[in-house]
């Protein structure tokens, strides 16, 4: 039998430091002498701090749960045409229905996710799995054309400026009040754990999963949905953050493979660690100004995606 | 027993089947034989519902394969198709474990862990019980898969090219554990197999099969003759006798 202990306790250890680094990192005085600290701790800093961990855990299991239904190791919601397709349903609601309240946002945005998803879903299903480079080089295209029209929407509309602010995932503006409806992602991320076996069997391929049975459809309709609400309560509350839900699976799945039940708690802890290293450094590098996360993980990100292609191609 | 009632399919506008109707009988080791793209391939995965059956019938033990759940008929039959090269990266225990699923869904207990030691033992898999798929030989990997379809111990198990990979050794142990399956377990084996010689010697019934028709079938020693073995690979085939047992001489034409 293999023993997984280390990799939860490192993962255990790791965020649970990573997360105080996080809270004492800021302009506001933290020290015990200030009156304003208590305050300034959780209006401020414990929900930024819980906004990345959250974010971070429903990236990486949005990730894992991609590449399993799709056998495929690079994609995730930014490289399938997810997040553009939340982004347009935010647009929608922007132009349409702007008097919509949050849930509302969340639920058309979530809707069109959906769509985005099954569009990709049609368009690649015929692709052999054989090609590995092939389905995410189509799903970036078809993003490519759903951002497009995104832009083009915007622009038509005005609306640029939203465009660009959900495009760049951030956490600056995260304060208590404004990022409660990523905690939907922490449940979600526990439903997975709790069927993780099924889309375990799934990544096994649809004849090995039709000859034990298992509930096909159902594990898709688990699977998509997840994806869908959590990119767009990420796309929502943070913006979006490229290249979290294809590396942290990968290094996952490299040092301890693809058994879905004894590797989502270090995908979903590496996911939030990875997230928070990125936010402490975008606050540190130019202090007391921010860089976003999303672009010091877009950096490390591109180059660890890089890695993992050449790495797989030297090693077929 | 498995019966196949008038059953056509097509890829397209090409016939792979057409109005075949052939039964596999229970507690044998059934052979199923043909040149290539005669549909062996396409009944087995008729039979296990891979694909869906257009027109005709198939029935386990007179009752309509449409009619089972998906998780009833993954406690009747199990299936080991050829491999396509990608695999998830499960270690060879965790693969041989999901064999457990249709009986635990996911919470496997201490019977289904004896059941994966077993099948893990019986197929020569300890040593490498901790690797990852895409880190052992083809070989390997298709015992590891033979012994993932064994873990569900079903009735039936169906095997699309069962040999594919194997070396001479395991070859023959397969091929002798699975007669010792049908003979002292009762269960039934289907396998789909090219290597003449093994199914000669290796099956019990012989099913042949070609361009989507049945050529000829019954028990192995009274079909599997130098005339219907020419005919049916469309090449000089002589069975002859070495000591008590049949064996297909066809290399020399080379």
């Amino acid at each position: 039998m293999v023993k997984h202990h280390k990799y939860y306790l490192y993962t255990i250890v790791i965020l649970l430091a990573l997360s105080g680094v996080s809270i004492m990192i800021g302009v506001g005085d933290l020290s015990i002498d200030n009156p304003k600290a208590v305050e300034l701790l959780l209006l401020s800093r414990l929900p930024r701090t819980a906004a990345i961990i959250l974010t971070g855990i429903s990236m990486a299991i949005s990730g894992v749960i991609m590449q399993l239904l799709v056998r495929n190791r690079f994609v995730e919601p930014s490289t399938t045409g997810t997040t553009e397709a939340a982004m347009i349903g935010l647009l929608i609601v922007a132009i349409w229905l702007p008097s919509l309240p949050i849930i509302g946002k969340m639920a058309v945005a979530a809707s069109c996710a959906v769509m985005g998803l099954l569009g990709f879903f049609q368009l690649t299903k015929n692709i052999p799995p054989e090609q590995p480079l092939l389905i995410p080089l189509v799903g970036l295209i078809y993003g490519g054309i759903l951002g497009a029209i995104g832009t083009y929407v915007a622009i038509v509309y005005n609306l640029l400026q939203y465009l660009g602010i959900w495009i760049t995932g951030d956490f600056s503006g995260i304060l208590a009040g404004r990022y409660e409806f990523l905690w939907i992602a922490g449940g979600l991320a526990l439903l997975c754990y709790w069927v993780a076996d099924q889309f375990s069997v799934a990544g096994l391929g649809k004849s090995m999963s039709n000859s034990l049975g298992l509930n096909y459809s159902q594990v898709m309709i688990i699977g998509i949905g997840t994806v869908a609400i959590n990119s767009s309560l990420v796309v929502v509350t943070v913006g979006i953050l490229p290249f979290l839900g294809l590396v942290v699976p990968n290094v996952v799945s490299r040092i301890m493979g693809d058994n879905l039940r004894e590797t989502l708690p270090v995908v979903a802890g590496l996911g939030a660690i990875f997230l928070l290293i990125s936010d402490i450094i975008g606050r540190l590098i130019r202090y007391p100004y921010e860089i976003p996360a999303a672009t010091v993980f877009g950096v490390v990100g591109a180059l660890v995606f890089l890695r993992i292609i050449f790495a797989r191609h030297s090693h077929a | 027993m498995i019966s196949i009632r008038n059953v056509s399919h097509k890829y397209g506008s090409q016939n792979i089947l057409s109005d075949l109707s052939v039964d596999f009988p229970k507690g044998k080791v059934t052979a199923l034989i043909g040149p290539n793209g005669a549909g062996k391939s396409t009944l087995l995965s008729l039979i296990s519902r891979q694909t869906d059956l257009k027109s005709g019938q198939i029935t386990l033990d007179d009752v309509n394969i449409n009619d089972f759940k998906p998780k009833d008929l993954a406690l009747r039959m199990a299936l080991v198709t050829q491999q396509n090269g990608v695999e998830s990266r499960l270690r060879v225990r965790d693969l041989v474990g999901f064999g457990r699923w249709p009986q635990h869904q996911g919470r496997p207990c201490a019977e289904d862990h004896i059941i994966i030691d077993q099948a893990i033992q019986k197929f020569e898999l300890e040593d490498i019980s901790t690797r990852f798929l895409d880190e052992i030989s083809g070989g390997q990997k298709q015992r590891a898969f033979i012994a993932m379809a064994y873990a569900q111990t079903t009735d039936w198990l169906l095997l699309d090219e069962p040999l594919n990979n194997l070396d001479i050794r395991h070859a023959k142990t397969l091929i002798q554990y699975l007669r010792k399956l049908a003979h002292y377990d009762q269960k039934s084996i289907i396998m789909v197999i090219h290597d003449i010689n093994y199914a000669i010697s290796g099956s019990d019934h012989i099913i042949a099969l070609k361009n989507g028709k049945l050529s000829f079938c019954g028990q192995t020693e009274e079909v599997a003759t130098s005339n219907s073995l020419s005919s049916l690979y469309e090449t000089s085939i002589d069975v002859v006798k070495h000591g008590d047992r049949a064996f297909a001489y066809h290399h020399n034409a080379i």
